[in-house]
């Protein structure tokens, strides 16, 4: 099989491909198994809902799609990679070119303005200083906070932050989307405008979005939902 | 460079900790500045490059035990030798014995061993032939405002005028400069004619306090050395002859350990330094955990992260250390301006700044490499649900 | 503007507290710490402070590392002005505790130090026959012709030092009661013989009683250590008439120690050396003529160890000051809570500055005690005497009770200085935003 093929392959079937997954966190003497043997296909251009009481396992699956933890068994494929038989460092390349994340407390760095945020993911590439700037300027109109660009992230309101944040998570171009409580610490309104944002990069800029809420509203924008409880899938519903 | 803004900003999370670290770090090597420069100058004094050329010989008994005037035609007939002179410690004092300067008498052809100083041929010329003669280096006559063709008289300590008078009167022929500045303590002391102080002194005429040699090659230095202790062996005047370089470090050496002493104080300070600046990393680095944990979200290696707190601990460091420096550099620069050159003190130049640039860096390093490896060590799951 | 005029008010108040605590006496400070304690123990204020404080340390384990930053800090600047001054006090009181002021010393005149000066034998007889010197049982004066020389030997570490050797004669004892042979005996007249000071015996190389010494072309054997507890310790004493010749010195003396009737029997003995036309001599009490040689060195030894004592300090308040920063950001919401619930700034302000005033304390005791565990023994040398022989002087550091009250009291002023303003930080944090907090 030549690598065009592998290409074509990869690029026709599903974004994620989970198989048999499953998660075990040891704590002292006792085992516990947050996740178990979860099989799960997740198409190129999804928006993805994932749901579930607190403890339910859905952060634990987010980490591990998005290569931040890795799994006890099971196989896990993105893009056409297994990433649960990477190492760190491969691991943390392949999330700097593949997977953009958006949490719940923004987690922007304090002591950059939102320029310099936006810009962090670029330093890793091999892009010249005017480039990294002007590709975070798009990403930041992009978002709609070109004239907030050199202020600080206390200077920002708590939606203005996760749109900087989301700016960030796209700024590299992935192909992925991970999102935790994106509108967990936020008012009714932007939330709104967050999901909507998130809703506009799947729908235009072809964003594959696996998002993990709590809040059936934030649900509704998403094109499919996904309940987990106690670590295994309980339904599979489309929304139309 | 381009991580620079992320350190730098990582610095200036906490201004007020930060500015108050590097006061610390600032005070630290402003220590370091100077004891250093007062080491340096004392350890520079034995590795002068006209003192490797010259040997002195004196008493095997140890100095201020004299020797013969004989021995100057044996001197003179050891091959590798270019210039042998006779010096003697006066110990004169003017006007008042806190005015102390190093004053000798020393033999018409010193100035053709003793290549230290710069003294102009007619005023060369005017000491070898004027009797009663004497020369001063330019800070000697600076401080006493001497001017060239006036009479310095002298109290003598050990040696009285044969009618048992303790004055001597000189007169001053010629102002001479050390021809490195380096050397810049010479242009403290006085010379005057062995001749005349032989002839008018009231006991022990003809016994001279060391013979200073000048050798045509450094490198036979030892070898000539031996030759020369070798014409006394065995007879009650044996000597013993060591380059002048030696001589001087020997002498530093009775003074006092310095290096130790300078060394034991600034290890104290870098230890406190160390605990000091390490306690303000670890807290930076605790209270930033989440922050860490994302930049190795976003994709940055364990060894970037790793990588950059090494560069902010070094950067306080270093930050803090060059600020020190400076100052240093100022107040011994002040120092020997208010002070003269007497001061045992080297400027700060490049051999202590690149010292001083090393232990920023060691020290940066020390401090950074716990909680470096504390960042690059955080699971990521763990750091972001705060754990 | 009020927030300028308050900085200033603070800086005034610590300059006059620290003017005031370093002219305080040791028994200023016990008063005031006896004042403290009754107020902490009588007061509402002040037991409110004292629980505040208590609530404080508790919470100090938790905050180890930025505490022992203000303690090691502290230590170590206290360790390194205690050592210094511990070695220009061990100089000082060599030099000073040498010598009485009913013995006098009589050199050449002009030649300033012993080892400068050049006496006869006549001059010796002329000086022992002067009014005011003692006379012994017999009706002999007591005066002791001496000749000081110096020798080139190598010390413990192999390098060449010069040392004092004096060539005595039987006065020599009588003149200096305080000279004793603690193993051996002493030398027998007209042998070559030596006896060899304390201070050299544990400092130069191969000393030892019985060993041979080789002095010029002539092997001499050590047969005695004497220890004076001064600086005659840092010498070699041998008979007079036999070491001269060594040195080619023939008969020639350096000084004459007389015993004087009595201390003010020296005016006397010293006019009539004055106005005796056969003798040009300087006579000095052997007491001034050792503290004259201390001259200047004790004081340049407290100004530099004092100077770098300074800079220290500097860099070891910026240290307290961040941890008391961050150990009253910690503790922002504990005091905002306190202040809610009635408590007033002075018991705030107190327990902060009472608690860094404890960690000082013991950060003071720890150098001290560092100090004077390393250097309360410790005997060091340096190039002395006076005169171009440069022979050495073996001291011991001298680490006193007054020294030891010196660094702490400077652990409290640098604990004093780094707790103050973030005490007041405290005090003025506002209760509402502090609640919020965290």
């Amino acid at each position: 099989m030549n690598a065009a093929v592998a290409e074509v392959q990869a690029n026709n079937g599903p974004l994620v491909q989970i198989r048999g997954l499953s998660k075990v966190y040891t704590r002292g003497k006792q085992k516990l198994e947050v996740l178990h043997h979860i099989d799960l296909d997740i198409a190129r251009g999804d928006f993805f809902a994932l749901m579930g009481p607190s403890g339910s396992g859905k952060t634990t699956l987010l980490n591990l799609i998005g290569g931040l933890d890795s799994p006890a068994q099971g196989s896990l494929t993105v893009g056409g990679k297994r990433i649960d038989t990477m190492g760190e460092g491969d691991l943390a390349r392949w999330r700097a070119a593949n997977v953009g994340f958006v949490f719940q407390f923004y987690n922007l760095m304090p002591g950059l303005t939102a320029q310099k945020n936006v810009e962090l993911p670029l330093l890793l590439t091999r892009l010249s200083s005017a480039k990294r700037r002007q590709n975070a300027a798009i990403a930041l109109q992009l978002v709609g906070l070109s004239d907030r660009a050199s202020h600080k992230p206390s200077e920002l309101s708590g939606g203005q932050q996760q749109r900087v944040a989301i700016a960030r998570a796209i700024v590299s171009d992935p192909s992925l989307l991970v999102c935790d409580e994106p509108t967990g610490d936020l008012d009714r309104q932007s939330a709104e405008d967050v999901l909507g944002l998130l809703q506009r990069l799947n729908r235009e800029h072809g964003k594959t979005i696996v998002m993990v809420t709590h809040d059936p509203k934030a649900a509704e924008y998403a094109s499919h939902t996904l309940h987990l409880d106690k670590g295994t899938l309980v339904e599979h519903a489309t929304v139309a | 460079m381009k991580y620079f803004h992320l350190v730098w900003s990582a610095l200036m999370r906490r201004k007020t900790r930060t500015l108050f670290t590097m006061f610390s770090v600032l005070a630290a090597f402003l220590l370091f500045g100077m004891l250093d420069s007062v080491r340096t100058s004392f350890a520079d004094a034995g590795h002068s490059v006209s003192g490797a050329h010259q040997l002195i010989t004196m008493s095997k008994l140890g100095l201020g035990n004299q020797l013969p005037l004989s021995l100057q035609s044996r001197l003179e007939a050891v091959p590798g030798l270019t210039a042998v002179a006779r010096v003697s410690w006066f110990g004169g004092i003017y006007q008042d014995p806190k005015n102390f300067f190093p004053n000798e008498a020393v033999s018409a052809n010193y100035f053709a061993v003793q290549d230290a100083v710069v003294l102009p041929p007619d005023q060369l010329k005017a000491f070898q032939s004027t009797r009663d003669g004497a020369v001063v280096g330019a800070t000697l006559a600076k401080r006493f405002g001497w001017k060239v063709g006036q009479q310095i008289p002298l109290e003598a300590t050990i040696w009285p005028q044969k009618d048992g008078s303790n004055t001597w009167t000189f007169k001053l022929v010629g102002i001479f400069h050390a021809r490195d500045a380096s050397e810049k303590s010479i242009e403290g002391v006085m010379f005057f004619r062995w001749k005349y102080f032989d002839e008018a002194r009231q006991f022990a005429q003809g016994s001279v306090g060391w013979y200073q040699t000048r050798v045509a090659n450094p490198e036979h230095a030892d070898q000539v050395a031996t030759a020369i202790d070798a014409l006394s062996k065995n007879s009650d005047h044996e000597t013993k002859t060591v380059t002048a370089n030696a001589f001087t470090a020997s002498f530093i050496s009775q003074l006092a350990n310095i290096g130790l002493i300078v060394g034991a104080i600034m290890a104290a300070v870098f230890f406190t330094l160390i605990l000091l600046t390490g306690n303000t990393m670890a807290q930076a680095v605790r209270e930033r955990i989440p922050e860490l944990a994302v930049l190795k979200t976003i994709g940055f290696s364990n060894r970037s992260v790793l990588l950059l707190v090494l560069a902010e601990a070094v950067l306080l460091v270093v930050i803090g250390g060059v600020a020190g420096m400076l100052l240093a550099a100022g107040v011994v620069g002040g120092l020997k301006a208010a002070l003269g050159s007497q001061l045992p003190m080297a400027p700060v130049g490049g051999s202590i700044w690149g010292e001083a640039l090393i232990l920023m860096i060691l020290i940066g390093v020390v401090v950074g490499v716990l909680p470096a490896l504390r960042g690059m060590r955080l699971k990521i799951v763990d750091a972001l649900a705060g754990r | 503007m009020n927030k300028f005029l308050l900085g200033l008010l603070l800086v005034v108040v610590l300059i006059v507290c620290l003017v005031v605590w370093s002219l305080l006496p040791w028994y200023g400070a016990v008063a005031a710490a006896v004042l403290l304690a009754l107020w902490l123990a009588l007061t509402a204020t002040g037991r409110r402070t004292l629980s505040v404080t208590g609530v404080g340390l508790a919470t100090l384990r938790s905050r180890w590392g930025a505490s022992s930053v203000i303690v090691i800090g502290i230590a170590g600047v206290v360790g390194v002005l205690v050592a210094m001054l511990a070695m220009g006090e061990g100089l000082q009181a060599t030099l000073q505790g040498t010598g009485s002021a009913d013995t006098a010393i009589v050199i050449r005149a002009g030649s300033q130090v012993e080892s400068n000066s050049v006496l006869m034998h006549s001059d010796a007889v002329l000086i022992g026959q002067q009014p005011g010197v003692a006379r012994d049982a017999t009706g002999h004066p007591i005066a002791s012709p001496e000749v000081l020389l110096a020798v080139s030997l190598p010390k413990n570490n192999g390098q060449d030092a010069n040392l004092s050797v004096r060539g005595v004669g039987e006065e020599a004892w009588a003149v200096r009661p305080n000279v004793k042979i603690i193993a051996g005996r002493k030398f027998t007249p007209g042998t070559l013989e030596l006896d060899v000071g304390k201070g050299v015996m544990a400092q130069f190389k191969g000393m030892a009683i019985g060993s041979d010494l080789q002095l010029g072309s002539q092997k001499w054997k050590i047969v005695g250590e004497f220890d004076s507890g001064d600086a005659f310790n840092s010498e070699i004493w041998a008979d007079a008439s036999t070491i001269g010749p060594v040195f080619h010195r023939g008969s020639s003396l350096s000084s004459v120690t007389v015993r004087l009737t009595s201390p003010s029997a020296f005016t006397v003995f010293k006019a009539a050396l004055a106005t005796n036309p056969q003798l040009k001599v300087d006579a000095e009490t052997t007491h001034q003529y050792f503290a004259d040689q201390a001259g200047g060195i004790n004081k340049l030894i407290r100004w530099l160890g004092t100077t770098i004592a300074i800079i220290m300090a500097i860099g070891a308040i910026f240290g307290a000051l961040n941890s008391m920063y961050a150990a009253v950001a910690t503790r922002a919401r504990e005091i905002a809570t306190l202040r809610a619930v009635g408590f007033q700034g002075t018991p705030v302000v107190a327990s902060v500055l009472l608690e860094t005033m404890l960690l000082a304390l013991a950060g003071g005791v720890l150098g001290a005690f560092v100090a004077w565990a390393v250097f309360g023994h410790f005997t060091a040398s340096t190039s002395a005497g006076g005169g171009f022989s440069f022979t050495q002087m073996i001291f011991q550091f001298r680490v006193t009770p007054a020294l030891l009250w010196t660094g702490i009291k400077w652990a409290l002023a640098i604990g004093f200085i780094g707790g103050l303003f973030p005490a007041v930080r405290a005090a003025r944090l506002p209760v509402t935003t502090a609640l919020r907090e965290l």
